[in-house]
């Protein structure tokens, strides 16, 4: 599978680059698009489909950008996130082939199988199949209320980043998690093939929600502070660059026992030659692969990612700068359209978070 | 429909009645006048300025040399909500076809192209504030700038 591309890469600089909007068939590509179990559900709700790692998905339905995306911070969205596909692991060493893994891209199927025909070579009792089910997020404040109506389970006791197996509005077999990509509460429901669209069916029958695409998605998770691998991070960006240190475990780093931890761990002692920021500034928007500048006029690094904020109507972005440029409030320049515009570096989350943690 | 109902009441100022006489042939559309412009035009002097699109879709009407250009309503569409325009100063000399500017939305940038060469005399300055009007009027408050013409291109007008 292919790794997620940079939506405003995807969707092009120009007009001619929303071909599915025109109603014009792509070139041979669309025939080997994927299509996940919602396919015709999107047609039927207006979804206006584009292709996006190797899958036909929606990219907005009929409500523009914006508003999808202020919906979702003030209710609560619908997305369709079946192209991340689920994989079952199994056997007496799968935690061993999880471990062996640690900070890659568990989506990526090639390299997982090399990794479990390479432990099983060794005799490990592991294996791995593809799972058929859909991946519906349901993303926003008034989430967790919406789906409490068809769940019979306390949705009060399933804190962030935690998960249950329970029936959904009639479809049993569901795996919920408390988990998303919006920064707001919400839920991934995993949902057999054969239930997705009636479950989506009865998610969308409470006015609360509304069906949301990749558009709104990427401007969602950029407000959040959330990486885009392929654009944020990538095979080239260590956890320590990337402003992610929080997931390496405490006893993994003490065993350096994961790819890359001879490079990684002492980076985490010493210093990092970059770090992931991220900047606010006025003007024009800044976008990927604008180069950041200091003040006085070198430059310094790349823009990763960026959009105009719809909840803060700013322009935010993300970008890797050397360390000493890292600190939050420090004045930079980013080129937009041959300008140089004043930016400043940010915390992140730009637009706070609101995961239900227990306290 | 409201092609005909806009040249009737022309008509009466610019003997184009004429027109509408059976005998008369009606002349062929001009060229570049695309089916959903009819529904834009207006009445008054405007109304012998057709509207013009590029290939790039931007739009032009030209009157007395100077030309008023915006983005179609298939660009607009296509493009999303507008949150930033970046538009020329005033006295900007463009050629044809040169970038002049861009629109951008939360999802994509699209640069400007000049329909004409000519001077920039006057932009849009309510679109700094509200972009989005480019969205919501692409062809009356979300014009986007005027140009006045070096070389007067061939304007097609109905003749009689």
């Amino acid at each position: 599978m292919q790794r997620a591309v940079s939506m405003v890469a995807r969707l092009g600089l120009r007009l001619q680059a929303f071909p599915s909007t025109l109603g014009r068939p792509l070139s041979c590509t669309q025939d080997v698009l994927r299509r996940t179990p919602l396919y015709d559900f999107h047609l039927a709700h207006g979804g206006k489909m584009v292709a996006f790692a190797g899958w036909s998905l929606p990219v907005q339905y009929r409500d523009s950008h914006v508003d999808s995306h202020l919906h979702t911070r003030q209710h609560c969205s619908l997305f369709d996130v079946s192209h991340m596909l689920q994989t079952k692991i199994f056997g007496c060493d799968r935690v061993r082939l999880m471990e062996s893994l640690v900070v890659g891209d568990i989506a990526e199927l090639r390299p997982n199988q090399d990794k479990v025909r390479e432990l099983q070579n060794i005799g490990s009792d592991v294996g791995l199949e593809v799972v058929d089910n859909a991946l519906l997020a349901l993303q926003g404040p008034t989430a967790a209320q919406v789906l409490q109506a068809g769940v019979a389970d306390d949705l009060k006791k399933l804190p962030f980043m935690t998960s249950a197996v329970m029936e959904v509005f009639g479809v049993s077999g569901c795996r919920v998690t408390r988990c998303g990509y919006t920064g707001e509460d919400g839920v991934e429901i995993s949902v057999p093939a054969v239930g997705a669209v009636r479950l989506a069916t009865a998610l969308l029958e409470n006015p609360e929600v509304k069906l949301a695409g990749l558009a709104a998605r990427d401007s969602l998770r950029l407000e959040a502070g959330l990486c885009l691998y392929g654009n944020d991070i990538d095979e080239h960006t260590t956890p320590v660059e990337g402003s992610l240190s929080w997931t390496l475990g405490k006893r993994r780093r003490a065993a350096m026992d994961f790819p890359g931890a001879t490079v990684i761990v002492p980076q985490l002692k010493g210093k990092v030659q970059r770090r992931r920021v991220g900047l606010m500034c006025e003007g024009a928007p800044m976008r990927a692969h604008s180069p950041i500048l200091s003040t006085e006029g070198t430059v310094i690094g790349t823009v990763t990612s960026g959009c105009p904020s719809p909840c803060l109507k700013k322009n935010v972005a993300m970008g890797y700068v050397p360390c000493e440029y890292s600190r939050p409030g420090t004045p930079l320049l980013v080129e937009v359209r041959q300008k140089q515009q004043m930016a400043v570096v940010s915390k992140m989350p730009f637009v706070p978070t609101n995961y239900y943690i227990l306290k | 429909m409201a092609l005909r109902a806009a040249w009737r009441a022309r008509a009466a100022a610019c003997s184009l009645r004429a027109a509408w006489a059976p005998a008369v042939p009606c002349p062929p559309l001009p060229l570049g006048l695309r089916a959903g412009a009819a529904r834009t035009l207006r009445t008054g002097p405007a109304l012998l300025s057709v509207r013009k699109f590029t290939d790039k879709h931007e739009w032009i009407t030209t009157e007395n040399g100077i030309g008023t250009v915006g983005i179609s309503n298939f660009a607009q569409e296509a493009l999303g909500d507008v949150v930033y325009c970046s538009l020329p100063e005033v006295g900007t000399k463009l050629n044809k076809q040169d970038e002049f500017g861009a629109l951008e939305s939360v999802k994509a940038a699209s640069e400007l192209y000049s329909p004409l060469s000519g001077e920039v005399t006057e932009i849009n300055e309510a679109l700094a504030e509200n972009p989005g009007l480019v969205n919501k009027s692409c062809y009356e408050d979300g014009k986007l700038l005027l140009e006045i013409q070096r070389i007067i291109a061939a304007v097609n007008v109905c003749r009689i």
